[in-house]
């Protein structure tokens, strides 16, 4: 089975990623990992604001928007029921 | 922080960092922790202080301490700002370090959230790594016991080598415990053995997390358990999904019952307009509920002026003496008190719990999007939301923006939201101009709809104007946007208003001594200081005149603008003196006087919808001046934020004014 690895912000609405590379480098890196996003961590797209933009984040049981400049940097494999 | 009394008094410009022991015995204790955590709760619990806690990540962006005392010895409790990491990558994860590694304190107590506690431990263990003496906290247990999870705070302890202390710091339990530990840590009566992780793959950036983080979730597995909740069977698949099973326990734990709330909130058809509506009550209620509260004042207090005035006319003082004690100072005190005191005391209570519930980050996240496209910060919504208050709490707030160059944009124009010393302003000028011929109840409807209309009016031009900074002077990219949406929390709302209505009233009260008497004082001296043929207050006011009907006003509104500087409460009282002084000596005891004494002087809708404008665009008042210097460490800054909302107003008035004339409606 292939992997189908996308940037977070095209994860739709309600479906669950797995962390699989961060394109992000220095302190932006570093903000991530502590977020949680570390490799294989699970990670669900929980809602859209009104604008479409920023997206909430459900990481490691909290809530996370993120604006999709910084989603689009974080590499997700996407998980099917 | 939040909007108390000392967040938005001129003690703001003190910074409460620096800590110096009273004496050698005194034992300082370090409250660190994740943000949302309760910290802020625990730190006014031990020492009795009034640090505001509310319910959005990075609130406590000053550092307070406090002391306390137990069995005999002094402790100073220093609350650091929440971090979620000691990584330095903003100006509060350094406070934090620096503090810690620096500050040398006694004991460290780092507070953790029971119902997150796996993401706590992230924070701790790095805290470990650092310190000997530390105790952990495991606050909200209330919460955790309401969604079922329970933690084995022994086993935790033997895990992490230091003593663990559950508490619900809202209700007090645990604390006396908590003291207990942090003394007994502190003299060296308990020893610790804190767990060191080793960090064997590597110490490369994502091996150092990756090893905290692992660390971290095992010692959750062995100590926290959760029942199953409904939503786990829906989410069932999931569980089966992730290599983990405590990762993807972690996705179920995001709380149903937020999620629902939250898909409503923020919803696309919902979320904004439910905003509004709800900005809109809260002004329906402080308006409608200030009504009887300012009459019964205003009565009461035009007594005491008459028993006053009785007073110093029997002792056969002179004639000015009356002057400026009654009609001057004495009088300006009370339409202060009288008129600016119900409301406020109605709107910071409302306000904070609608901030303790943890409402306020879901509007961030509402309008990210609106401040993206005008090149400034999501979190600017929060600063804006602060600023009603209080605008120099406003100012300090814009701190929880990392980047310099965002952080000055919500800075700049954090003065185009009028703070609370405003509002009785808007409020009467509605009232009177605008919902004058509709009585009763819809009256009040009307004016918090004029309100509303004004504050919409208000967050457009902060767009406008952020945007045309971002794009001028301030320069550069957005940056980086994440924000936490907390949990919501069910306020303490009895707590909560008795303790801020209670706080308000002595602020204003405190307020309208210290710069409304004074202020009340001078005006009565240059209205009847005659200088040649007119006092010096017309003379200021003619020079002023010709500018000022460009904008739609006249000299004295100017007048009253420019002496309002110390404190915008005072604004209105000046003028209605400047005017009183021409004339009639009215008795100021209802809106409708009000009316006939700004008619008598050419006022028209015209003049208070500029007035109304300019109040909304004009410098900032003293305080948010100074507390603008402090925190941009620039005169240049400063003089920026003076520049750019006058201008504006200047701008709006002009246009509105001659429009208006050259369209022929007034």
């Amino acid at each position: 089975m292939s992997k189908k690895i996308i940037p977070l912000n095209q994860l739709p609405v309600g479906a669950l990623g797995k962390v699989a590379a961060i394109a992000a480098e220095g302190m932006e890196r570093r903000r991530m990992l502590d977020l949680g996003l570390i490799k294989d961590t699970a990670v669900v797209s929980l809602r859209k604001s009104p604008a479409g933009d920023p997206v909430a984040y459900g990481i490691r049981g909290a809530v996370i928007a993120l604006r999709s400049e910084e989603a689009s940097k974080i590499l997700v494999e996407r998980q099917y029921q | 922080m939040g909007l108390t009394n000392q967040s938005t008094s001129i003690g703001v410009l003190k910074d409460l960092y620096r800590v110096a022991p009273a004496s050698s015995d005194d034992l300082v204790v370090a409250l660190a922790g994740n943000p949302n955590t309760g910290k802020s709760t625990v730190f006014n619990r031990l020492t009795g202080l009034n640090q505001h806690t509310g319910n959005w990540p990075g609130k406590t962006v000053t550092n307070a301490r406090g002391r306390y005392k137990h069995r005999g010895k002094n402790y100073i409790l220093v609350d650091l700002p929440g971090t979620y990491s000691l990584s330095a990558n903003s100006v509060e994860e350094q406070t934090a370090r620096d503090f810690l590694c620096l500050g040398n304190p006694d004991v460290t107590v780092i507070v953790t959230d029971a119902t997150c506690l796996e993401r706590n431990l992230n924070l701790v263990l790095q805290i470990l790594e650092i310190t000997d003496k530390a105790v952990v906290c495991v606050n909200l247990l209330d919460e955790a016991k309401r969604k079922k999870i329970s933690i084995d705070l022994n086993k935790l302890s033997e895990h992490l080598g230091v003593p663990v202390i559950g508490t619900s710091a809202r209700s007090g339990k645990g604390l006396e415990e908590l003291k207990d530990a942090v003394e007994a840590v502190a003299l060296g009566q308990t020893k610790t053995n804190p767990l060191r992780i080793s960090y064997e793959d590597g110490s490369d950036m994502d091996s150092v997390v990756s090893s905290l983080v692992s660390a971290s979730e095992k010692i959750a597995r062995e100590t926290v358990r959760r029942e199953a909740t409904p939503g786990a069977v829906r989410r069932g698949a999931e569980t089966r999904v992730s290599a983990a099973s405590v990762q993807s326990a972690a996705v179920e734990q995001v709380w149903n019952l937020d999620r629902d709330i939250d898909r409503i909130l923020t919803s696309r058809a919902l979320g904004v307009p439910i905003m509004i509506a709800l900005l809109g009550v809260v002004f329906w209620i402080t308006i409608a509920g200030a009504n009887i509260p300012s009459s019964i004042l205003a009565d009461g207090l035009f007594r005491l002026e008459e028993l006053l005035s009785d007073f110093i006319l029997q002792t056969g003082a002179p004639a000015w003496v009356h002057g400026i004690l009654v009609t001057g100072a004495f009088r300006t005190v009370a339409w202060v008190v009288s008129v600016m005191l119900p409301p406020m005391a109605i709107f910071f209570p409302l306000f904070t719990l609608l901030e303790d519930l943890g409402y306020l980050p879901r509007v961030a996240f509402n309008l990210d999007y609106f401040f993206k496209k005008a090149c400034a910060h999501g979190k600017q919504a929060l600063t804006m939301c602060m600023g009603f208050g209080c605008n120099a709490a406003g100012v300090i707030s814009c701190r929880i923006i990392d980047s310099p160059r965002e952080r000055l944009i919500a800075t700049l124009t954090n003065n185009f939201v009028p703070c609370n010393g405003r509002f009785p302003t808007l409020i009467a000028l509605a009232t009177i101009f605008i919902a004058g011929n509709l009585n009763g109840p819809f009256r009040s409807v009307a004016a918090a709809a004029s309100i509303l209309a004004v504050i919409v009016l208000a967050v457009v031009i902060t767009l406008l104007i952020s945007r045309l900074l971002s794009k001028t002077i301030l320069k550069g990219l957005p940056s980086s946007f994440t924000l936490e949406l907390p949990p919501y929390r069910k306020p303490q709302i009895g707590q909560v208003i008795v303790r801020s209505v209670f706080d308000r009233t002595l602020f204003v009260l405190a307020r309208a001594v210290m710069v409304a008497a004074p202020a009340g004082l001078f005006i009565w001296i240059m209205a009847n200081i005659e200088a040649g043929d007119f006092s010096l207050l017309e003379h200021c006011a003619r020079f002023l005149d010709p500018f000022a009907k460009l904008l739609g006003l006249d000299g004295y509104i100017l007048m009253a603008f420019i002496l309002g500087l110390p404190a915008n409460e005072i604004v209105v009282p000046i003028l209605i003196m400047s005017y009183m002084s021409q004339g009639s000596m009215l008795e100021l005891d209802s809106l409708a006087e009000l009316s006939r004494l700004f008619a008598d002087n050419g006022w028209t809708w015209l003049t208070a919808v500029c007035m109304m404008l300019f109040s909304l665009n004009h410098w900032p008042c003293g305080t948010t001046l100074l507390t603008i210097r402090k925190e941009t460490q620039s005169w240049k800054w400063t003089v920026a934020a003076f520049l750019v909302p006058t201008l504006t107003g200047i701008v709006l008035c002009f246009l509105v004014a001659q429009g208006a004339s050259l369209l022929q409606l007034v």
